[in-house]
């Protein structure tokens, strides 16, 4: 009976945690169907206005730091590299596609996730401990309403706009250390980045932006919203968990919503 | 009895396998005041969140004006909700919001008035609870008291028909507890809504409540009025007796209304049948209004500094004094008769009106500027041990009251 017991234990193991997945993720779907539908109830433009200035524009200046030395060391790295081949001119190219298609949106929404996603989590999971999500219940306010439907809606707008203020600053990053620092024309350089961008480009990395919205806000709200039913931890600390939960997840998932969203362009 | 405004029937919630609600029958009803005593852990506060919805009974039925909350469509319970206000224990405040975003949020989030009326309602609500000069601060900075007020303001902002209080005077010094029930009976009165309070401050809650329910071991145990509670035989009340007795620290440093009782009753049965006692009992009168005028804080401290000085002039005689409502003191004096006991009382008139009231002013820290003028009635009766019930002595004391002093602020200028 207890070899029967070691020797079935890890798919029990596994069952339960398959299950356990399957069940949060059908959870946070609701939980985004939810909050989604919300996004468009009266009173929230204030409210939505407000998340935009904390999640975009109060994330701009990391976004632009971020992104003036993605550019610059893009630009860097591919001069040396470029001149192997006796390419260096395309550097343009090279360095604009890359921060376009791909940079651009992955580390600008792994920017906001650190900076915004962690507060929404750890704000919403304080809420929810210390009864003010209760409260919201009584005051016959939907927390989701309130809480979650603006962070949702600030994301989806605020993410493409740092993506494209990301890209922008990444490519004169490019320019600053291939051009300025290592002497490519300035001529070629932007010549390059004109020629080879193309509007398919710009329209896959805006859909990888708002698709990284959309995952970043929704598993950073759900986390903290639901930090109170945690099993391994309580107050301070299960908001501490779910912070850091809400920000390895939004991560993981963002290069696993890269590669989907990648493949159904290419 | 009326249709109760919210009915338990045989309500039963579990958490896992333990019964926190086992099987519970209360009624609560409309327009009163009705507290909820009992141990930590006892189930109380689940009982207030099946009220307000933030629960849900694992079985039973809870109604509201007869009607089950379960068979209710969206849109009544949407409208019973919408009658009911909850403080939470904690407060519960919006700590990233200013107290005035506290207050204006449930205006703001689920009725269409306009900017300038909320601010309007707000501003009324916030000078009504002393927050006036609060308004633009947030939550970390308020004192425990201040907090409770905001949450009070907040709760009463939408005027509710019913609100929830849990345990509104945690953490509160005594005054500010009994500043606290006072504040909270003034506004039901004043706005007459139903109030149902969880409360550990036996017996101060009392002097509010007009009804009682005793909640032990998941289960009513006692549903009546304070009095009726008073004579209640059960385990329970040995334990609420207990806290009852180390009540001489409380609000007036006198003695417990219980306490007065058994001293009574021991000093009447040491007396022989005809011997003579007397009862003098002491009324503030005006007490709202004052505690409206000086604030509720400092209202209780006249009432404290009141009861101290009532007990310090008729100790010397022998008497022993107790509260014995919201703003009346009951002295008994066992070894006087109603001459000497007139006589005192003139002399107390005497030397209140002199400088006693002053003394209590001072001792309250009235400020010059807001004195409030008000009478302190009082009456004597007589009784003899073996002849009829004390209450009756009490009663006929009460119709005896008359004004013996009155605080003139023309004097205080």
């Amino acid at each position: 009976m207890n070899g029967q017991t070691s020797f079935t234990s890890p798919f029990v193991y596994l069952g339960r945690k398959a299950l356990t997945l399957v069940s949060e993720m059908g959870a946070m779907a609701l939980f985004l169907i939810r909050g989604f539908s919300m996004i468009f109830r009266p009173r929230q433009l204030p409210v939505i206005i407000q998340h935009v200035y904390y999640i975009g524009a109060r994330s701009a200046t990391i976004v632009m730091l971020v992104g003036l030395f993605t550019g610059m060391v893009l630009g860097l790295q591919l001069f040396h590299t470029l001149v192997k081949f006796g390419s260096a001119g395309v550097l343009g190219s090279a360095v604009a596609l890359s921060l376009i298609r791909e940079l651009g949106p992955v580390l600008t929404a792994i920017m906001i996730t650190a900076r915004a996603g962690s507060s929404m989590a750890a704000e919403i999971g304080i809420q929810r401990i210390s009864e003010q999500i209760d409260a919201l219940h009584t005051m016959r306010i939907d927390p989701l309403r309130y809480l979650v439907s603006p962070r949702i809606a600030a994301s989806v707008i605020s993410f493409p706009l740092l993506t494209a203020l990301f890209d922008l600053i990444g490519i004169l990053g490019g320019y600053i250390s291939g051009v300025v620092l290592l002497g490519l024309n300035d001529g070629t350089y932007f010549y390059r980045v004109q020629s080879s961008v193309e509007m398919a480009d710009i329209v896959g990395g805006f859909v990888k932006s708002v698709v990284f919205a959309v995952i970043v806000s929704t598993l950073c709200c759900f986390q903290g919203f639901f930090t109170h039913t945690r099993t391994d931890s309580y107050g301070a600390k299960a908001v501490g968990l779910s912070t850091t939960s809400a920000v390895v997840l939004s991560c993981v998932l963002i290069l696993v919503a890269d590669y989907v969203v990648t493949s159904f362009f290419l | 009895m009326d249709l109760p405004l919210i009915e338990f029937q045989k309500v039963t919630k579990r958490f896992s396998e333990h019964a926190v609600l086992d099987q519970v029958d209360l009624k609560i009803y409309e327009g009163q005041v009705t507290t909820i005593i009992g141990k930590s852990g006892t189930g109380k506060s689940v009982l207030l969140k099946h009220i307000i919805g933030l629960m849900t009974p694992d079985e039973g039925v809870i109604l509201f004006r007869g009607q089950p909350l379960q068979k209710m469509s969206r849109s009544e319970r949407n409208r019973y909700f919408s009658q009911i206000s909850y403080m939470f224990q904690n407060n519960a405040l919006f700590d990233s919001m200013t107290v005035f975003e506290n207050i204006a949020l449930p205006l703001r989030q689920t009725t269409d008035l306009s900017q300038k009326a909320i601010e309007e309602k707000v501003r009324a609500r916030m000078e009504q609870t002393e927050l006036t000069e609060a308004a633009d601060k947030y939550p970390s900075e308020l004192s425990g008291g201040m907090q409770k007020r905001v949450a009070l303001s907040r709760a009463l902002v939408t005027d509710p028909q019913m609100i929830l209080f849990d345990e509104p005077t945690t953490g509160q010094d005594v005054i500010r507890r009994n500043a606290i029930l006072s504040m909270i009976a003034q506004y039901q009165r004043k706005f007459g809504f139903t109030a149902v309070l969880i409360s550990h401050d036996v017996p101060d809650v009392f002097f509010i409540s007009n009804r009682i329910l005793a909640l032990s071991e998941g289960r009513i145990i006692f549903q009546g009025t304070p009095e009726e509670f008073e004579g209640f035989e059960h385990p329970f009340m040995d334990e609420f007796v207990q806290s009852i007795e180390g009540l001489q620290e409380h609000l007036t440093g006198i003695q417990s209304k219980r306490q007065f009782k058994v001293r009574n009753q021991m000093g009447l049965s040491r007396k022989r049948p005809q011997e003579s006692y007397v009862v003098a009992l002491f009324t503030l009168e005006d007490f709202d209004q004052l505690c409206e005028h000086l604030g509720h804080t400092r209202g209780q401290e006249v009432l404290n500094a009141l009861g101290a000085y009532i007990n310090k002039h008729f100790g010397g005689v022998g008497g022993f004094s107790a509260r014995q409502s919201k703003n009346q003191f009951a002295t008994f004096l066992p070894f006087s008769d109603l001459n000497e006991a007139e006589r005192v009382l003139k002399d107390f008139a005497r030397d209140l009106q002199k400088e006693g009231l002053d003394a209590i002013q001072a001792k309250a820290e009235v400020p010059r500027e807001l004195c409030f003028e008000f009478p302190i009635l009082a009456g004597v009766a007589q009784g003899e041990a073996g002849g009829e019930q004390i209450d009756h002595v009490f009663q006929e004391a009460q119709l005896r009251q008359k004004e013996i002093a009155r605080v003139l602020c023309e004097r205080r200028r």
